[in-house]
């Protein structure tokens, strides 16, 4: 299972890039000032790029930590969070 | 986790000798249950009534105003709850739980009301939309703060082997306000004609104002309510967390947790509950057409009746743990989605609709509209009718009349306001009553789960943030991504589904492989 969770973290650390990749490209293609839909107004692409990007950053964090081993063992009581 | 030890006794004994009567409990519960109840309310109400605010304060052809509108929608969900989640949690670790969330209620609910009584555009002008969009905010920053406080609150008096059943009783909140929204404004607009209720003053307003009475007997409630006994003992031991964002998220022992709640629970939650609940709602009036009452009470049956197995996966989560359960209605959503929407597709599809032979309950009516800078016309025939097992619906026609050779060139023919046979209604309540057990699943021990994942210390902080990014952006943009498929791969009318889907299969891996299905016997520590 140790394995298991390293090598995944190998998969979540390349994912958040992806993920990163397809909205910027995504906005690219559907931003259309002349279009009137919600996929069409750069100010949403905006909005979801700029908290997407953070949360994406963050699965790549979550894919260094499960590379690392850091979650074989979870903390079981607070001293373990010192 | 460890027990305070006193006079043989632990503290966690100790507390519970005093506090957790099964009557204080009870207090306890409904203080939060209701207040976080009014929240979810005032929260779905602005979402509902949507059109019509919309026309009141964001009107057409204003590019102000439409920005605006944008970011009243978009702004106040994605980014205002999860800050809202760190300013209150924050305040939450610092002062106790008790006055920061008795704060987010007298926020919302001051919110809520004066959206109701600000006056129009044509009033006011662009004052209307920036003073709606200030307290949108406000109600988005609002209600990011309470959840943890009140999920926190509960699992602070409750005993061990309970918690996920009393924790549960917060988590039927967000599914009642939603339950409670519908059901208001239904009433105020089935008592009167369209134009009283959507006019500058009209029925709309009613829900907002509702929300300050709601509000008031539920802060005179919270304020009757004792601070959480884990906190004040910390606070009394003087050992609260100095800086709980920075507790939180910089060091690296719990901003791990923080990530795996995020990544192991809360973005499959979110995803799952708002399929459930809004996607559902929205398939069923905008793509199989069903009119609004029909399509309402569909949704009010299958929450009425889905409601109760939040309790039950709460209490079911004490006695075999919490993450099967959430990780098995991630799983049945990602395997059951895609037939359940196809069916709502099927037993409402118009073509086999048109084939039978229906009866004309209203004469047609036939109207011409000019087409812009062109001499042809379009001519809408409209015309209702039933079939032989009850169903109805309306028919428009659309066929454009060339004028230069008077030619009437036949379009296509769409059905709406459509009313299913009552066979088909109970199957349709059938299915959305499972949408929502899905949704009970993933939801009823999360609170809980996330309560037993992190320190006292910094419980408010910590938990609200990936709750709120889970619920709040992952479950938030599924019409968003959802109408970004459609229009990427229009052939495949279930396209949208494959987010939801998606982050669900990725939430259950993750989930799967890195969380712990141990129950935490103490959070006192």
């Amino acid at each position: 299972m140790k394995n298991i969770k390293k090598i995944l973290g190998v998969c979540w650390l390349l994912l958040a890039p992806a993920i990163i990749y397809m909205l910027v490209h995504g906005a690219v293609t559907h931003i259309d000032p002349t279009g009137n839909k919600d996929i069409n107004n750069p100010v949403i692409w905006i909005i979801i790029i700029l908290i997407f990007t953070p949360v994406a950053i963050g699965l790549m964090i979550f894919g260094v930590y499960a590379l690392k081993g850091e979650y074989n063992k979870l903390p079981g009581k607070s001293e373990d969070f010192e | 986790m460890h027990h305070f030890q006193h006079d043989g006794l632990s503290f966690y004994q100790l507390v519970h000798m005093n506090s957790s009567s099964s009557r204080g409990i009870r207090s306890v519960i409904a203080a939060s249950s209701v207040g976080t109840l009014i929240e979810w309310y005032d929260f779905y109400i602005f979402g509902m009534l949507a059109k019509t605010i919309s026309t009141q304060f964001f009107p057409e052809g204003n590019a102000t105003a439409a920005l605006l509108s944008t970011l009243a929608i978009f702004a106040a969900g994605f980014i205002v709850r999860p800050f809202g989640a760190l300013v209150f949690g924050r305040l939450g670790d610092l002062i106790g739980r008790k006055y920061t969330f008795l704060l987010t209620l007298v926020l919302m609910g001051g919110s809520t009301f004066l959206i109701g009584l600000v006056p129009g555009y044509k009033t006011i002008g662009i004052a209307a939309p920036l003073l709606v969009l200030l307290l949108r905010l406000l109600q988005g920053l609002a209600l990011g703060g309470e959840y943890g406080g009140a999920a926190t609150y509960v699992a602070e008096h409750a005993p061990t082997g309970k918690r996920g059943y009393y924790t549960s009783w917060i988590q039927t909140t967000a599914t009642l306000g939603l339950f409670v929204a519908l059901g208001i404004i239904m009433l105020v607009k089935l008592n009167m004609s369209d134009d009283a209720f959507n006019a500058e003053w009209g029925g709309w307003r009613y829900p907002f104002w509702i929300s300050i009475l709601l509000v008031g007997v539920s802060v005179y409630i919270r304020l009757r309510m004792q601070e959480s006994p884990l906190f004040s003992k910390l606070k009394a031991e003087g050992k609260t967390s100095a800086n709980p964002l920075k507790e939180s998220f910089r060091h690296k022992a719990n901003f791990k947790m923080v990530l795996l709640a995020l990544f192991g629970a809360a973005m499959g939650q979110g995803v799952i509950w708002y399929t459930g609940q809004f996607y559902a709602q929205s398939f069923l009036e905008t793509k199989c057409n069903i009119g609004f009452e029909q399509s309402r009470t569909i949704m009010l049956w299958g929450i009425a009746f889905a409601t109760p197995f939040f309790l039950f996966f709460g209490w079911l989560s004490d006695k075999v743990g919490r993450k099967w359960i959430m990780l098995a209605g991630m799983l049945l959503g990602i395997l059951t989605y895609r037939p359940i929407f196809n069916y709502f597709l099927q037993a409402t599809d118009s073509k086999s609709w048109l084939a039978e032979e229906g009866t004309a309950t209203m004469p047609p009516v036939v109207k011409m509209e000019a087409v812009k800078n062109s001499t042809d016309s379009v001519v809408l025939t409209t015309a209702s009718f039933s079939l032989a097992d009850g169903r109805k619906y309306t028919a428009i026609k659309t066929d454009t009349l060339r004028l230069t050779s008077a030619f009437l060139v036949p379009g296509k023919t769409s059905l709406i306001n459509k009313e299913v046979s009552t066979g088909i209604y109970w199957k349709f309540v059938g299915l959305v009553f499972l949408l929502i057990v899905y949704v009970t699943m993933v939801y009823g021990p999360i609170a809980a789960f996330l309560v037993e994942l992190f320190p006292t210390r910094i419980r408010y902080t910590s938990m609200s943030l990936p709750y709120h990014i889970g619920n709040g952006v992952f479950g938030g943009l599924v019409p968003f991504i959802g109408l970004l498929l459609t229009t990427t791969y229009p052939a495949d009318p279930l396209v949208g589904l494959w987010y939801p889907i998606g982050i669900a299969s990725l939430c259950f891996i993750i989930g799967a492989v890195y969380l712990s299905n141990k129950i935490d016997e103490n959070v006192d520590d």
